[in-house]
């Protein structure tokens, strides 16, 4: 089971109101290559990983997914803080207020809500540690893309952090893959 | 698994539950002084079980909330889905 701690992983600092930004942003909350992506493929996949050490690693990384998606939120809650209407229309986002307010809601960039098709489990623990280090290095790109939109100190610093993190879940997921080739070919069970 | 582990499990479990429960209740009603009371013997009862648990099996949590014997026994099977 979960349990929920009141603290974010990382320090967020956002130092001017910056709607746009806020748009660009929560695509890592709710687009194909963002954090709730991340959290819920890394914990569907651990069941059918074939050694303790690939379930834990799952386990950890979609947990810590979690904990990003909630500095993803901060970021983005901060930036629209106290928006008026006008620039909310102005940066775009009439049609995300129409819909939702100020709210928070799973989707990229451009509006398109979150699906279960940006994901996958294909039950080859091979496939799926590949697919998570793909996903890995999309979401670093993503970072690094969102980076140079932003001019804020205090956003540049977190994302810079979560950026950092990808590059270090890749590394773990690429000394998962082998060990569980080195598994696989003791048993000979493919 | 030995019916000593699945025993202490149950127990955690069962506390686990009662804390969770006493939890919202208490989101509702910050004021209630029986269910705070109640929920800090419950809190107290947990970590005496948890501590129980993890000298013989392991870690119960991730990141910190559990030490681990050599070597990092988190890696462990079973898994609560193969039980």
């Amino acid at each position: 089971m979960w349990i929920y701690e009141k603290k974010l992983q990382y320090p967020v600092r956002v130092d001017t109101k910056d709607v746009r930004m806020a748009k660009y942003l929560i695509t890592q909350y709710g687009g194909p290559d963002g954090e709730l992506a991340a959290a819920l493929r890394y914990l569907n996949q651990r069941y059918t990983m074939p050694t303790g050490k690939a379930k834990a690693l799952l386990t950890d990384i979609g947990t810590e997914e979690l904990a990003h998606l909630e500095v993803i939120a901060t970021l983005v809650y901060k930036l629209l803080k106290d928006a008026s209407l006008e620039e909310l229309k102005e940066a775009g986002l009439a049609s995300h207020y129409a819909d939702h307010d100020r709210a928070l809601f799973y989707v990229d960039a451009n509006g398109v809500p979150w699906t279960a098709a940006y994901i996958q489990a294909k039950g080859d623990p091979i496939a799926d540690l590949h697919e998570d280090m793909a996903a890995e290095q999309k979401a670093r790109a993503t970072y690094e893309w969102l980076i140079n939109l932003s001019d804020d100190p205090g956003v540049k610093d977190a994302l810079r952090f979560l950026r950092e993190r990808e590059v270090v879940h890749f590394q773990r997921f690429g000394e998962a893959l082998n060990d569980v080739h080195e598994y696989l070919n003791t048993k000979k069970c493919y | 698994m030995d019916a000593q582990y699945c025993n202490l499990l149950r127990q955690l479990q069962e506390v686990s539950f009662g804390l969770v429960d006493l939890n919202l209740f208490l989101d509702n009603n910050p004021n209630n002084q029986h269910a705070l009371a109640e929920y800090n013997r419950l809190h107290q009862k947990y970590m005496e079980l948890k501590n129980m648990y993890e000298c013989t099996y392991g870690p119960l949590a991730n990141f910190g909330y559990s030490p681990s014997q050599y070597p990092w026994r988190w890696v462990n099977d079973p898994w609560p889905w193969e039980l």
